[in-house]
């Protein structure tokens, strides 16, 4: 573990080490992440309500979905570096290290200027939990918070996946930036007012309804069953299959010359 | 100690010609080449032992290095690296070998060296009294008192290296894999990496893998020379047995004063020059005391050194006659 704490500080010190470029670029997180934000609020002055969700409620969707994605890419964001990586067969390198690749990938690429985004995201969970209309309980509470856990998890998987795409897929991996950056676009609304096809996409393909939509009717009281509860915990399962891609890959992994 | 036995690796690569409509193509449906970078390679190298792995660009050397490093796994046969199979126990593999891939830099970038090699040493896991003393001895052998708080990206490239090969070595790996240690060093820095490398595999008893285009790395360095050419062993031997293998004739170069010296039977010119000559015979047929004597009665002989071919030579001679 100390491992990874020095390398996370290393880390953390080589990105201070352009103090300016760091500062800005967190500044132009936060604010950009803001037009967003400002889109549901002008929507919201015309209208009272979207599918039944209230101004509040849609804020919290937005919340919960900015939150779990500006986690996830914080840690995962930065395997958008790895088909350069392995282009440049930089992966040789961490594979003579008697360590875990993952972890090797992960800590040195993180991406701080992502705190912006975190920031913003909370400041808009602080506005929506008071006039979203929740009645809270400790096990509301504790659901929430799941669906935060559990959208990080999702997001980033979303992220390892693409990266182990480029085991396969040689060149520019852009158009997959629809499953990250496009996801936290629709997340913005709870997934049902998209209709049914979309939202059985988003519960048996990539499960982010089970960290918003679902668990959001059990805090509104609107569904009380326990699979409702319970349902961040069941979009873990989506690991599986990315690991199972993610195996696959390193196993076909070529190297390049030198 | 390294066992290859019957190690084969086959690449599979995308082909297609140049051009935009073959690109477009290309995109449908793709040719695949099969490249073999070895085929059914065998040999052992001991413990303590040092070798040298030689072999024109493309002929897998690399391949080789990169399944001992458990990197790449064999498509057939098995290497065994001091009994474990390296693509199978790679985390417990590679915590007894090192590695330096000459173009490849293991140091982090944006950092002082020294940080470099604290990280190096959680990633081990080497002990705090060994990892001291290693950097001690690492500094003051390899010079590098002056530079250990200098970034990376500050560094020359004969003081990366060096940094780079004390890396490879804080945790007391048994074998150690050099992948062209020398490329682009200057001859003072070749010369320093090169006098470490033998006293690193004389007082330690390092097992060394060598691989290098630079033949004088390989006179300085190994007894025993691999060569190989596309995907097979070629030649498994000393430095003077192939040498002997490929001619056992000498060079000889003089430079006169007057009128150039007359030559004998089995005397041949090799290159000729105002006031310089260089001829090449077989020491057998003409002693090499008998030809010097011969020449100057002829000659006033200003200047004569006699040497065998050079390694350079050998090695081109060997690729030519293996036709790689």
């Amino acid at each position: 573990m100390r491992l990874y704490w020095n390398y996370f500080l290393m880390e953390l010190k080589s990105q201070m080490q352009y103090k300016i470029s760091f500062l800005l670029t967190t500044l132009g997180q936060f604010l950009t992440a803001f037009t967003s934000f400002f889109g549901i609020k002008f929507i919201f002055s015309r209208i009272s309500g979207i599918d039944d969700f209230t101004y509040g409620q849609v804020l919290l969707c937005f919340s919960v979905i900015m939150l779990s994605f500006s986690i996830g890419e914080m840690i995962g964001g930065g395997l958008a570096v790895f088909p350069n990586l392995l282009r440049e067969g930089e992966l040789d390198r961490i594979l003579v290290r008697p360590r875990r690749i993952i972890p090797q990938l992960i800590v040195p690429n993180m991406d701080f200027s992502r705190l912006g985004l975190l920031l913003q995201a909370v400041i808009v969970l602080c506005i929506a939990v008071p006039v979203s209309g929740i009645q809270w309980t400790p096990q509301k509470a504790l659901v929430f918070g799941m669906m935060i856990i559990c959208g990080s998890v999702i997001f980033f998987c979303l992220f390892l996946m693409i990266a182990a795409f480029a085991f396969f897929i040689i060149g520019s991996l852009d158009f997959l930036n629809i499953f990250t950056y496009g996801m936290r676009q629709f997340g913005r609304y709870p997934f049902s007012v998209y209709g049914d096809t979309i939202l059985r996409f988003f519960t048996f393909v990539v499960p982010l309804a089970l960290v918003q939509y679902y668990p959001l009717l059990y805090l509104l009281d609107r569904e009380d069953s326990f699979l409702y509860m319970i349902s961040p915990l069941l979009s873990l399962l989506f690991l599986l299959p990315t690991l199972l891609l993610y195996r696959i890959g390193l196993r076909n992994y070529k190297s390049t010359g030198s | 100690m390294i066992e290859f036995s019957g190690v084969s690796k086959t690449y599979r690569v995308a082909r297609r010609q140049a051009g935009m409509g073959n690109a477009l193509k290309s995109f449908f449906s793709r040719e695949y080449t099969l490249v073999h970078a070895l085929t059914d390679v065998s040999f052992t190298i001991n413990d303590g032992e040092m070798v040298g792995y030689i072999g024109p660009n493309g002929a897998g050397k690399s391949t080789t290095i990169k399944i001992m490093c458990g990197v790449l796994t064999p498509d057939s046969g098995t290497c065994i690296i001091n009994g474990r199979i390296p693509c199978k126990e790679r985390i417990a593999h590679v915590r007894d070998i090192g590695v330096v891939f000459g173009q490849r830099s293991q140091l982090w970038w944006d950092v002082p060296v020294a940080d470099s090699f604290d990280l190096i040493r959680d990633i081990y896991r080497v002990k705090e009294n060994d990892y001291r003393k290693n950097v001690n001895d690492l500094t003051e052998l390899l010079d590098l008192g002056e530079i250990l708080q200098t970034p990376v990206r500050n560094l020359s490239l004969g003081q990366r290296m060096r940094c780079e090969i004390a890396a490879s070595l804080l945790h007391n790996p048994k074998v150690l894999f050099l992948d062209e240690p020398t490329i682009g060093l200057d001859a003072v820095s070749k010369i320093a990496v090169r006098k470490f490398i033998q006293r690193l595999n004389t007082e330690k008893g390092t097992t060394i893998l060598l691989t290098t285009h630079d033949m004088q790395d390989i006179e300085a360095l190994t007894q025993r020379v691999l060569l190989i050419g596309r995907g097979k062993v070629l030649v498994d031997g000393t430095l003077a047995g192939l040498k002997k293998h490929i001619t056992s004739r000498k060079t000889m170069t003089i430079e006169y004063r007057g009128q150039p010296p007359a030559l004998w039977e089995g005397m041949l010119p090799v290159q000729s020059d105002d006031g310089r000559l260089v001829i090449s015979f077989d020491p057998s047929e003409i002693p090499v005391s008998q030809a010097i004597t011969r020449l100057a009665q002829t000659t006033e002989l200003v200047d004569v050194s006699v040497s065998d071919i050079s390694t350079e030579e050998m090695v081109a001679k060997l690729y030519k006659e293996y036709s790689l």
